[in-house]
């Protein structure tokens, strides 16, 4: 790896620097401006509001609940995909025919626009067209049609279901690969040792395999956070933010609601960056970043 | 023990009760497969359902009649073209931005070292971590004063600034697993850096390259809610967005917006496919050193 001189590297690294500044880091300081302004209802900037947009947003009679939302959507999403996700890749990297075809078909639900798939699950999960009441009413599971996007006691669940359908994919191809990158002859060591399947799992593949289960799990983390498709489609018909997180609170706020507050909804967006932010940090620490060893 | 009844004990260890095993592993590899496909099936039989089929109690698996002209109704819908045409060049402008200027980044901080390389790679890191959502408000505000809502532009840059950490891991691993030699030689021969790049190293990243332009496009090509958030007038959205219309109060097209669906669905799956083994290494980047 040669040397070069700071400003030849700064000439080539000026196009990625002036994107990112650009539409990445100036957003981030104009959602900070608009979280100190006043707004009209048109969108207009009226003036300083000082902090009283942090306020109003704390002082929301709705936080509450928004916050409880999206802690549950968030640990569950993550935690049933983790698990799920580690069940299956683990019987993805097993040799059997037509395997190829398999991760195929696993690949389709991320592969597709997470708009598309909502949608189409607003119509499965319908009350009175919808399969999934059908499958279960034909199975007797159930005896009545369940309203799974209207029945407050369903929607949350029935969302939580899709997150999980569509954080997968990614999930497993992560965990496939840290499972082949755990060396054949380690555990064949460990059989000729001796240590049988369940044994040579909790004390060889599983702690080989906790990189993989950090980065999955924070990555995920942060994609199930940031996730707007999935609840402002299949909660959209229902009024006010009983079943909304952070993000599509923060979003209805300024577009959506009836109070069409932009000042509010930029503080709500700070918060939100906030939180990610720490995410971030977590994260980098899990994969042990350090400038000398970026390479 | 009476003929005829199961015998597979534990001992039964020969080439038949393995070739059984495989057999059954088959069938739960069909079953995962089947279900995270389902709900697509679904999307296509509705596809070629009446609108009225679609909602219809009882449901029925199959369509009761056949309609393939919706796809030409919708192909041959002015809405639906102009939305087709919107996130065509959405998707293809944001990945020859994202190729453009993810290239000599990824050269420069694979290649070379240099004071603050460090940090530039941290800043990649930290934008890859920021999907546009929790920014939105900021965007909105920052186009609004620049005059640019409604416009391709807007939502070309943005798309392009959010996937350039994907498109510059990628690359940045490739051009780090190039030998020195090769370089060294090519430098010998009295090439600039550029010329280096150009003629040696960018034909050896090609599999990295496709993997960049088609993980773009199709973020691009996905991406909702900045798309909603800019995109006001009906002829300016992207498929993404306009496609919502087909099904609202007021009208209830559930076939149309299936055909639609499928036609925005099947090509970026196929593409997918094609940069399944990169994906990984792309998205857990500067985890992977």
């Amino acid at each position: 790896m040669g040397s070069v001189h700071p400003l030849v590297a700064l000439l080539w690294l000026a196009p990625a620097l002036l994107l990112i500044l650009g539409v990445v880091l100036y957003p981030a300081i104009k959602l900070f401006d608009a979280s100190r302004s006043e707004f009209s209802i048109t969108g207009l900037r009226r003036g300083d509001a000082g902090w009283e947009n942090y306020a109003k947003v704390l002082d929301h009679p709705s936080l509450g609940t928004v916050l409880v939302n999206t802690l549950i959507w968030v640990v569950a999403v993550v935690a049933v995909t983790i698990v799920l996700g580690l069940a299956l890749a683990q019987f993805l990297v097993k040799q059997f025919p037509g395997r190829r075809y398999v991760r195929w078909a696993v690949i389709v639900p991320w592969a597709a626009s997470l708009i598309i798939t909502s949608q189409l699950f607003v119509l499965l999960y319908d009350y009175n067209y919808g399969i999934v009441n059908h499958l279960l009413l034909g199975a007797g599971v159930i005896d009545a049609p369940i309203d799974f996007l209207g029945d407050d006691s369903w929607t949350m669940f029935s969302m939580v279901v899709v997150g999980v359908f569509v954080s997968l994919p990614f999930t497993i191809f992560v965990f496939i690969a840290g499972l082949n990158a755990i060396p054949d002859d380690v555990l064949e060591a460990a059989t000729v040792d001796g240590a049988r399947p369940r044994q040579r799992y909790r004390s060889i593949v599983l702690p080989l395999l906790r990189p993989a289960l950090m980065i999955a799990t924070v990555l995920n983390v942060i994609y199930v956070f940031n996730s707007f498709p999935i609840i402002y489609t299949l909660n959209d018909r229902n009024p006010g933010y009983l079943h909304d997180t952070t993000i599509t609170f923060m979003y209805k706020l300024a577009f959506k609601s009836q109070e069409k507050d932009v000042g509010m909804s930029a503080a709500a967006g700070i918060f939100n960056v906030l939180l990610i932010l720490a995410v971030v940090l977590i994260y980098l620490k899990i994969i042990n970043w350090r400038e000398e060893t970026s390479r | 023990m009476t003929t005829g009844a199961a015998q597979a004990g534990p001992a039964a260890y020969g080439p038949s009760s393995r070739r059984r095993k495989r057999a059954l592993m088959g069938l739960g590899g069909a079953l995962v497969a089947f279900a995270f496909l389902a709900p697509y099936l679904v999307m296509v039989l509705d596809s070629l359902r009446t609108s009225s089929d679609v909602k219809s109690t009882p449901p029925s698996i199959l369509p009761r009649v056949w309609q393939w002209d919706t796809y030409a109704q919708v192909l041959g819908d002015e809405r639906f073209l102009n939305w087709l045409k919107t996130s065509l060049i959405v998707a293809s402008g944001s990945t020859v931005i994202v190729v453009l200027v993810a290239i000599p980044a990824a050269f420069m901080t694979a290649r070379h070292r240099f004071p603050g390389r460090g940090l530039f790679l941290l800043l990649v890191l930290v934008t890859q971590m920021f999907a546009p959502t929790a920014l939105v408000v900021g965007l909105y505000r920052q186009f609004f004063e620049l005059n640019m809502v409604n416009t391709y532009g807007a939502l070309i840059i943005t798309n392009a600034a959010f996937n350039l950490a994907f498109a510059i891991w990628i690359l940045h691993g490739f051009f780090a697993s190039i030998p020195l030699e090769v370089e060294e030689a090519a430098a010998l021969d009295g090439a600039t850096r550029f010329q280096v790049l150009r003629r040696v190293m960018l034909p050896l990243t090609l599999p990295g390259l496709v993997t960049a332009t088609i993980f773009t496009f199709i973020a691009a090509w996905n991406e909702y809610v900045v798309a909603l958030t800019l995109m006001i007038d009906d002829d300016r959205k992207p498929l993404t967005v306009g496609m919502r219309a087909y099904v609202t109060g007021y009208e209830q097209h559930w076939d149309q917006l299936f055909a639609a669906s499928v036609i925005a669905v099947v090509p970026v799956v196929i593409l997918f496919a094609v940069i399944e083994k990169h994906l990984v290494g792309g998205l857990t980047a500067g985890s992977v050193k």
